[in-house]
């Protein structure tokens, strides 16, 4: 049960996007598109299990005072491997994602997780809690996603449902902080009255 | 590349907080008043210019001739860190009053993407020394621009009346947009 607790508290309880305001970057760059926004979900979903494994693992090895650069190199040794695999194999995803992909390595909920809870926890917990979280950064950026989709273009993960043009502002750099902001005063909403 | 056309897209046309999402963090983070946004852009403009030139002799000196390209985000970013730890120290030692007035920002720099983002672009760019400084400076310029003017507005924002659930961060990110939207004004300049 308790574990069970730390896998879904990623998703609306301490949600990374939405209650942590963590990884503003890639949430406003990458959701263009419900695609994009799973994409980019999925390969620093990797990154955080992964590295929350090896920091869980390797954390009674590593000396206090070197601890965070420690664990940006194996950070950013799983972000190498996630970026290779895919301009490996899918390499359209790897192109509409571009300069974000590396920057996986700055994304504060990747550092933030693996300095907050790997490195006190034991394995298993630090790769449920990596999981939850990674899925949780997932399910905002392909909710945001979606909505900018479906306003933008009048479609959702490619399927198109509308004729003709959508509103092409929320396609472009501003619907993504406007849509953003909305979203976060539901969800705020939505925890006051709950 | 002329350097007039780096310096106008990269502060107006494709402003690296607006247009690319670059630093978004401190730009919400540390936005609440003018005084410290001038202090983090500062910063930033510091920071960006120097890891922009080390990493750029890197790549070229180092990654390049040993084939070892693939590892460029490691060695960026590890780069990054230990400049501004480096920065930091100098700066105390050299000029306090700087210190005092940067000191604070420099240790969130670290995990600011802006540095990482304008040192990997200047890359994929291929612009040579001298562009990927004039390149960093503009794009530091850019930050502090979109940085200063959304502090002012946050400064007038904490006088009106604003619906309750849209107040604190939905409101700025809500400015923020209409912000972009000033700012995709110019793009087509160049």
């Amino acid at each position: 049960m308790n574990q069970w607790k730390n896998f879904t508290k990623g998703f609306i309880k301490e949600n990374p996007v939405f209650v942590l305001l963590l990884g503003m970057c890639p949430t406003l760059g990458v959701t263009t598109s419900a695609m994009n926004g799973m994409g980019m979900g999925m390969a620093t979903a990797f990154v955080l299990v992964c590295s929350n494994i090896v920091v869980a693992l390797v954390k009674n090895q590593i000396p206090d005072k070197v601890r965070i650069p420690s664990f940006i190199v194996i950070i950013a040794s799983f972000v190498t491997i996630v970026e290779l695999s895919m301009q490996a194999y899918v390499p359209a995803l790897f192109e509409a994602l571009g300069l974000f992909i590396p920057l996986i390595v700055v994304n504060c909920i990747v550092l933030g997780r693996a300095e907050g809870f790997a490195s006190k926890q034991n394995v298993a917990s630090s790769a449920i809690d990596g999981l939850g979280m990674g899925l949780g950064f997932t399910f905002a950026l392909t909710l945001l996603g979606g909505i900018r989709e479906m306003l933008g273009n009048g479609s959702l993960f490619g399927f198109r449902f509308i004729e003709g043009d959508g509103i092409l502002i929320f396609i472009l750099s501003p619907g993504a902080f406007i849509v953003l902001g909305y979203l976060i005063a539901i969800i705020n909403k939505m925890k006051k009255t709950a | 590349m002329e350097y007039f056309v780096i310096v106008i897209s990269a502060i107006f046309v494709s402003n690296i907080v607006l247009n690319q999402f670059l630093g978004i963090c401190p730009f919400l983070g540390v936005s609440g008043k003018v005084s410290t946004s001038v202090g983090m852009s500062g910063a930033v403009l510091f920071v960006m210019t120097i890891a922009t030139i080390v990493t750029w002799l890197i790549q070229q000196y180092i990654l390049i001739p040993f084939g070892i390209t693939f590892l460029q985000t490691i060695f960026f970013i590890l780069v990054i860190a230990a400049l501004v730890q480096m920065v930091e120290l100098i700066l105390k030692k050299v000029s306090p009053p700087l210190y005092q007035a940067l000191g604070i920002f420099l240790p969130l720099i670290t995990t600011n993407c802006a540095v990482l983002g304008v040192a990997i672009q200047t890359q994929s760019k291929n612009f040579n020394l001298m562009e990927s400084v004039v390149f960093a400076i503009a794009n530091a310029i850019g930050f502090a621009l979109a940085m200063i003017i959304f502090a002012g507005l946050r400064e007038h924002m904490d006088l009106m009346r604003v619906p309750k659930g849209m107040r604190g961060v939905p409101i700025a990110l809500v400015v923020a947009g209409i912000l972009a939207m000033a700012f995709l004004g110019f793009s087509g300049l160049v």
